[in-house]
């Protein structure tokens, strides 16, 4: 039978929560049986990933959001392992993400090229009450 | 924001005593490293020995760091980096920027050559 596992996760809107966000997904990454291949990086990358996408999320949160609750759900299911990050702000493309030039010194605008380097599909979705980050990574 | 911040020889050494170098936390580290620049200490060395775990923020405030010290002159340099935390600088491509060393030694060492405004 294969591995199942469903965690919703909300917390408020502040980076002081990233770490504990992030540890939850990389322990649930180190306990996933169903993995094979490096689990140490996995983990590392699940953490990283997740600390990335809540922390743009906070960043551009809209002030006025109805939920003061900042929402993740992190599942798997049939050798795939699913992370959203839904927030209530004003939104952004990710295709307008650029890889860094040898020389590049931007101080910001490495999170979106991080999840996508990290993650087999990434896709940033319209609701009807903000937007979804959702980052996929096949298992086997 | 947990450091050390010890000088030798004019070297300003700055070792972080954090786990994890994110948005939380390193927003501190970008205005100690601009003030010890102000203060007029233009030769810096960032040991990330205790840093297991570092986002796009952290490699954002030692890039910030980097363009400040040099834009004074100065060199700002990283050593004693942990294998995940030197993969995310290969993922960036930022270690074609930084000059990193595998301890603080070495990276102490190579400021004896440098000439020139400190």
């Amino acid at each position: 039978m294969s591995e199942r596992i469903f965690l919703h996760i909300s917390f408020p809107y502040e980076t002081g929560y990233l770490g504990l966000v992030g540890k939850i997904g990389e322990q649930l990454a180190l306990s996933l049986n169903c993995f094979t291949g490096d689990r140490e990086s996995l983990a590392y990358h699940v953490n990283l990933v997740l600390t990335e996408a809540v922390a743009n999320a906070i960043e551009h949160a809209a002030a006025n959001r109805k939920n003061p609750l900042l929402q993740v759900t992190v599942r798997v299911e049939n050798g795939l392992l699913t992370m959203r990050v839904f927030d209530q702000g004003d939104g952004f493309s990710l295709c307008d993400v650029q890889e860094p030039c040898d020389d590049g010194l931007a101080e910001h605008g490495r999170g979106i090229f991080i999840i996508k380097s990290l993650m087999d599909r990434v896709s940033y979705i319209k609701l009807d009450d903000g937007y979804v980050l959702e980052m996929e990574k096949n298992l086997y | 924001m947990l450091t050390n911040i010890e000088s030798k020889d004019a070297i300003t050494l700055i070792q972080v005593r954090e786990e994890r170098l994110d948005a939380h936390n390193s927003p501190e580290l970008k205005n100690q490293m601009l003030a010890l620049l102000e203060e007029g200490k233009h030769r810096m060395i960032i040991d990330l020995q205790e840093v297991r775990f570092v986002d796009s923020s952290g490699l954002g405030a030692l890039v910030s760091g980097f363009k400040n010290a040099s834009a004074r002159n100065g060199s700002l340099k990283l050593c004693s980096l942990q294998p995940q935390v030197q993969s995310m600088f290969e993922l960036t491509r930022l270690h074609r920027v930084f000059d990193i060393f595998s301890d603080r030694h070495q990276a102490l060492s190579s400021f004896q050559d440098l000439s020139g405004p400190a």
